[in-house]
């Protein structure tokens, strides 16, 4: 496996519990600098909490997650972000009380090195934001919001993006837009792991796919070598 | 009328001090969603701190700003050591913790200073008043009160509204699993939270004993125009709880105007109409 050799993330045998219910069974995954991996699957396959158990949202056995070849594990998500590592959560989660700038603002609390991102940076990339920038978060769209959530993600400066659902329940031409910001994101170095339901942007925009199922991974490759028999078959277990 | 008007602006001072009461109440409510039960056992606290300052000959003002750094390291020390490690999903642990705290304050306070009144003598100023006109009189010390209540108010919605780590507050009031993957240690901000509200509790012992006398068992009933204040205001809302103190204070002296024996149960029938007219209080801000 040279591929894992020259992982940048890395888990191991990854298992995750909600209280007594175990949501993850051995996840074993890489990804390279510089890469952009989708994670598929159908509803409660465990993608979600697999981005939350790196992310550091929920335990995890200290030596499953590597960054850098180093065990992260046992870190909180407080200092995860700080190494780099940045989650969209799924349903955008903005806070509520705060302005648009204030949601971009607090993103910047866990920052990692000097990178390129700033509320500026963040402007250009999202335009409509810098607008709205007074406004209470919840007044914006659905579209607005997520761009807000991908902003305040990178204010951190993260060499690693988890997007969780980002397309979830946008108009088209609004995920189009998103997904334009995405390839700029990865244009910058950023490695990227992509949770979708989405198959077709998921499979569009990935390096590699994983395809996870009842929390293992069912299906693993290139998007060009995987057939549309065998992704039907990982995704729903036939 | 010109005894009603007096009746309301000793209402209106009161309710400064009730507001002060009730401030380190709603912020800790406000970020950690935690109702500290021996807020007021610590309120009286403070006040024995100070009075055993100043019998050991130090001036009550240099008291005050020893243990209001006092205060806020206790409260500091009570959360990252007791608190943090009982919240979770269920509200109940951290409750009971601060109900047990509450009784153990009460105690050891009547153990070691006795069942006493007590009272904080501020000097010259203790007694002194200022002449409205027209045989009206406010008192030095409860205007000073009035005016600290706001200042504290001032100072606490300056912190949380225009620096960084007033944003962090915020930010982990809101949801507290995100703000933690912004990178910010929700622990810690509970912590320095307690912190303050602590402080704020030594302002509060301050004026509860220049203003008035105390002795070991009196917390509870202060906790209680406390937790009134707060919901008249409004959940979350600063200056609601001010305002929310300043209703219970002239309901109170509104009541005793027209006998004394009315004054607690007319703090507590405005607070219980309040909640029928208005059930989320005058400002309410949080949404859960």
């Amino acid at each position: 496996m040279s591929e894992q050799d020259s992982a940048v993330l890395e888990t191991r045998d990854l298992t995750a519990f909600y209280g007594d219910f175990q949501a993850l069974f051995g996840i074993s995954f890489a990804l390279h600098e510089g890469e952009t991996v989708a994670i598929i699957g159908a509803n409660g396959a465990g993608k979600s909490t697999f981005l939350k158990a790196i992310a550091g949202l929920l335990p995890r056995p200290a030596a499953a997650v590597r960054l850098d070849g180093r065990d992260i594990g046992a870190l909180p998500a407080f200092d995860i972000v700080k190494l780099g590592i940045s989650l969209v959560p799924e349903g955008r989660r903005l806070f509520t009380s705060l302005s648009v700038e204030e949601n971009l603002q607090v993103g910047a609390y866990g920052r990692h090195g000097d990178g390129t991102w700033s509320l500026e940076a963040i402007y250009r990339l999202f335009p409509v934001l810098h607008e709205r920038r007074h406004t209470p978060s919840t007044a914006l769209s659905g579209g607005q919001q997520q761009m807000v959530a991908i902003g305040r993600s990178l204010m951190s400066n993260p060499r690693i993006l988890l997007c969780d659902e980002i397309s979830l329940g946008l108009a088209p031409i609004v995920i189009r837009d998103i997904y334009a910001a995405l390839a700029d994101i990865k244009a910058r170095g950023t490695s990227v792991v992509l949770v979708e339901q989405d198959l077709m942007h998921a499979m569009s925009v990935a390096d590699r796919a994983y395809c996870f199922q009842e929390g293992r991974v069912s299906l693993s490759g290139r998007p060009q070598e995987l057939t549309r028999d065998a992704i039907h078959a990982a995704y729903f277990g036939l | 009328m010109l005894g009603w008007i007096d009746t309301l602006l000793q209402g209106i001072l009161l309710g400064g001090l009730y507001s002060l009461y009730a401030t380190g109440l709603s912020v800790i409510f406000g970020i950690m969603r935690l109702v500290n039960l021996a807020h007021g056992d610590l309120i009286v606290l403070a006040a024995f701190l100070m009075l055993a300052l100043v019998a050991a000959g130090v001036p009550i003002v240099l008291a005050l700003a020893i243990v209001l750094p006092l205060m806020f390291a206790l409260g500091y020390a009570l959360q990252s050591l007791m608190l943090n490690r009982a919240l979770g999903r269920n509200i109940l642990p951290p409750l009971l913790i601060t109900f047990g705290l509450s009784i153990i304050v009460q105690n050891g306070l009547l153990e070691t200073f006795s069942a006493d009144t007590r009272f904080l003598n501020v000097g010259p100023l203790q007694g002194a008043s200022l002449r409205l006109g027209g045989g009206i009189a406010i008192g030095v010390m409860p205007l000073i009160c009035l005016v600290a209540a706001i200042t504290v108010i001032l100072l606490l919605n300056g912190v949380f509204y225009r620096t960084p780590l007033g944003r962090a507050f915020r930010a982990t009031s809101d949801d507290v699993e995100i703000a933690q993957l912004m990178g910010i240690n929700n622990k810690a901000i509970y912590a320095i939270t307690m912190g303050i509200a602590l402080a704020v509790c030594a302002v509060a012992g301050f004026f509860l004993g220049a203003r008035a006398n105390f002795d070991p068992s009196i917390g509870p009933a202060r906790l209680l125009y406390a937790f009134e204040a707060v919901i008249i205001g409004g959940l979350g809302s600063l200056w609601g709880t001010l305002a929310g103190g300043i209703v219970v204070g002239v309901a109170q002296t509104v009541g005793a105007h027209i006998d004394p024996e009315w004054q607690i149960l007319s703090g507590h029938v405005a607070f219980l109409i309040v909640l029928v007219i208005r059930p989320r209080g005058l400002f309410p801000r949080a949404v859960d």
